[in-house]
């Protein structure tokens, strides 16, 4: 760790290994993993992969839709964390991304008998497509009134679909069906497998692309955008594209959404969830990947608590109704205070520090050996 | 692994002859609710009235010997929510049937999951077309379809306005079309001069444009499948202009004490003086709507006076904060409903035996419905039947803790009809009587 300037970048590599540089720690040598990021990514995703299989194996039906949901709050968390931490761009409005992969999946499936890999990837499509039109004027705004450019979309954009009732479904909304589990599988865990997978293949690809030349060009514009087009890199271009690939992470999310609700209708994205959703990006761990698995951890199970809050303190619905919310502001404040580079970043440097607390015992204990 | 933990699961759950839920001494159901959110108002009074009756029941000892144990969670009307919810209910609290949950797209949301798990998702409180569908054999309606609802009203229309121009105001969803669909089956094509719509996501300001547009069309009769305050917001505009025509609302939008303190407020936050305000409740006289059980103001009914001490006693602070309204009685007669459904199956309860308890004996179980529910193997509507009513100041008031609201007059014979293309008929029979003794555990 050479200082705060460098913990965005750190942290954006999941399972970076700690930089000790100097410590013989040559046995450890043969546990490392591979240098290049695709094996390395690829290595740790199937390992998750493996874990992951396992616990959602072991656990009760409920427990496994409540995964299921983490995995795809987790995909639209990931990509909002490039969007904002990695490029320095703010959106209010990915409630409006995950919406349009959610209608996009489900107008697909009521009219068409396509592939259920092709309809998932149009909808990522769709919400990309989305994220050239809103990202193109975003590169002329900044801070504040790009907040108010995405917040007015995540306004916007459920009326389109009660305007035109016939053809969104209205308030009845649109059915989704997910496909049929294969042999006996439960249903509830055939789609979180199916979700645990798209999560797990959108971490690789981010990762992946934050270890690339590109993932340097994003964050030399978040940094100085004068210094990044002196260096030749193309500032507006560099920042569409972080928007477009934010925007279909929120379109597969959103069809994700779409499928485990069982419906798609206006109802399912109102403005708290894209203002939750950047709550739960900043608790995470702003710019960090990894992350993002707190912030959707909380997304999916701060509701159930609060519920559970209410009713056992038989709080009146004045309050309840708000709990969540109020909860919420709290974690928000205490992140931002006991950890301001949110719960990833308060991990990263507690366990930094044990490493070099370990690493300098061992050190000292090695060392009369080897002047001697 | 993941198949030998589903094969024991299912190994397990057929080897015991028990039923989710069910124990020899108690019942669980579950529901999903807005209690909070745009649409908790009025809404969140059903749940807890439905639960009065049910502390009655369990006070009487229950029924064979179960006491229900309601489990109402708040989905803030959100299908997202409700989707979650349903499956902690089903999945992780075991009840035994989904009974008076909320919302049409809410509980569209979870119909297949509900029918999968082969849990019965009794009288959802929506009067969408949709829950009487073969494909969906465990999902039960129970309010008159909006379809029903605008047949009634449209046939009443032709009768009595004749050769009047007619105009619609509705709500740009499926309540709406639905009420347009029964509206249109009525009403002749030619007589209907404009068909305008609101956003209800959207309803935040009066409905100056639409009103305007009725009133230069020439419309003398408006019929509104409106919520509550869009009722309120067509109407103060209109009077704003001197646009009086004759108003037919659906019975979602003209419950009087709804209704009346919404207009009184919304003349007050838009700058009137609190004269102007308390006079504006005064724009109700003469509205037609229609009704599927005794007013809250016709306190000689056998069934209010049931209901006042039911609530009274079983749900105290439900029925101080807001009376014996149009919701409460809404969910009291759900509930009640549901009771029975409970009876009909039988000692030996499964949920197969509870739904076809329901398709068998559905018609003859006591509500204060004006008309008989109408299930069956193949219809899977609750009442498809009203009665036509106008609002007077000089019928009896409905008088509830917020105050003393507008009462109504009946002015046709109750009459039923169905979704699909019958004939609106005057129902001759009578509306059955509370029982004397709730439960009837032998």
């Amino acid at each position: 760790m050479s200082g705060a300037g460098n913990l965005a970048d750190a942290d954006l590599l999941p399972g970076t290994p700690p930089d000790a540089a100097g410590a013989d720690r040559s046995w450890l040598r043969h546990l490392r993993l591979p240098e290049q990021p695709l094996a390395r990514h690829l290595i740790l995703a199937l390992g998750g992969g493996g874990i992951l299989y396992l616990v959602t194996s072991s656990l009760s039906p409920y427990n496994d839709f409540l995964v299921g949901e983490i995995a795809l709050y987790l995909i639209a968390l990931a990509g909002l964390s490039l969007l904002t931490g990695v490029n320095g761009q703010i959106s209010l409005g990915h409630g409006a991304f995950m919406a349009v992969g959610a209608y996009t999946i489900a107008l697909l499936m009521t009219h068409t008998q396509l592939n259920f890999i092709l309809e998932l990837l149009a909808s990522v499509g769709a919400a990309a497509v989305l994220g050239v039109v809103i990202g193109v004027p975003a590169t002329r705004l900044k801070g504040p009134y790009l907040a108010g450019m995405t917040l007015l979309l995540a306004l916007a954009l459920p009326p389109i679909a009660d305007k035109w009732s016939s053809t969104f479904g209205g308030d009845q909304g649109l059915t989704t069906t997910v496909p049929t589990a294969p042999g006996n599988i439960n249903p509830e865990e055939w789609l979180t497998w199916i979700e645990l997978l798209g999560a797990l293949i959108t971490l690789v690809l981010l990762a992946n692309f934050l270890r690339s030349r590109f993932g340097r060009m994003l964050r030399a514009v978040r940094d100085d955008e004068i210094a990044a087009s002196l260096a030749g890199i193309h500032v507006a271009r560099t920042k569409v594209t972080a928007f477009v690939i934010s925007a279909a992470c929120a379109g597969l999310a959103g069809a994700f959404l779409g499928l485990s609700t069982g419906v798609v209708s206006t109802g399912e994205f109102p403005l708290p969830l894209s203002i939750q959703l950047l709550a739960a990006m900043v608790i995470g761990g702003t710019g960090s990947l990894m992350g993002m698995w707190w912030g959707a951890v909380l997304l999916v199970y701060l509701p159930q608590w609060s519920t559970s809050i209410s009713s056992h303190l038989n709080l009146g619905s004045d309050v309840s109704a708000y709990l969540a919310t109020i909860i919420f502001g709290a974690v928000l404040i205490v992140a931002m205070i006991a950890a301001p580079s949110g719960i990833q970043g308060g991990l990263r440097l507690a366990w930094g520090r044990a490493v070099r607390l370990w690493s300098g015992l061992t050190r000292k204990q090695i060392q009369p050996t080897r002047t001697g | 692994m993941g198949l030998t933990l589903a094969t024991t699961v299912l190994t397990t759950s057929a080897g015991a002859a028990s039923t989710p839920g069910v124990t020899s001494t108690s019942i669980t159901i579950g529901a999903t609710v807005p209690l909070t959110g745009p649409a908790a108002p009025g809404y969140d009074e059903i749940a807890p009235s439905m639960n009065a009756v049910f502390d009655w029941v369990n006070a009487h000892g229950g029924v064979f010997g179960r006491k229900i144990n309601y489990d109402y969670l708040d989905d803030g009307y959100n299908p997202a929510n409700t989707a979650t919810l349903t499956r902690k209910l089903v999945l992780q609290d075991n009840i035994f049937a989904d009974v008076g949950s909320l919302g049409t797209p809410t509980q569209a949301a979870v119909q297949s999951f509900l029918n999968s798990q082969k849990v019965p998702q009794l009288f959802i409180e929506s009067g969408c077309d949709c829950w009487s569908n073969p494909k969906f054999p465990e999902s039960f309606g129970w309010q008159p379809p909006y379809t029903v609802e605008g047949k009634i009203l449209g046939a009443y229309i032709k009768a009595h306005f004749a050769g009047e121009k007619v105009g619609y105001l509705t709500q740009g969803d499926e309540f709406g079309q639905d009420f347009i669909k029964g509206l249109d089956m009525e009403i002749p094509s030619a007589s209907v001069v404009s068909r305008q719509t609101y956003d209800a996501s959207t309803l935040a300001g009066p409905l100056s444009n639409q009103v305007a547009a009725l009133k230069a069309a020439g419309a003398q009769v408006v019929a509104m499948a409106t919520i509550p305050a869009a009722t309120a917001l067509a109407m103060l505009p209109a009077a704003a202009i001197g646009f009086t025509p004759q108003y037919v609302i659906s019975n979602v939008g003209a419950d009087s004490p709804t209704v009346g303190p919404l207009l009184s407020s919304f003349t007050s936050k838009g700058g009137g003086s609190a004269a102007e305000a308390a006079a504006t409740a005064g724009l109700l006289n003469g509205v037609i709507t229609d009704a599927y059980f005794a007013p809250e103001s016709n306190v000689s009914n056998p069934w209010v006076q049931v209901e006042k001490k039911l609530m009274a006693k079983y749900a105290p602070s439900t029925y101080a904060k807001y009376g014996l309204d149009g919701n409460v009685q809404y969910g009291v007669a759900l509930a009640y409903t549901f009771v029975q459904a409970l009876q009909a199956a039988g000692k030996n309860l499964t949920r197969a035996g509870l739904v076809s308890a329901i398709e068998k004996s559905g018609k003859k179980f006591v509500t204060p419905g004006l008309v008989p529910l109408s299930y069956s193997g193949s219809v899977h509507f609750g009442f498809q039947g009203a009665e036509v009513i106008k609002l007077s100041t000089s019928a009896p008031p409905a008088v509830t803790p917020t105050g003393s609201w507008m009462g109504s007059t009946p002015v046709s014979p109750v009459e039923v009809t169905n979704v699909g293309s019958g004939p609106v008929r005057t129902y001759t029979g009578k509306p059955s009587a509370p029982p004397q003794k709730l439960v009837s555990t032998s």
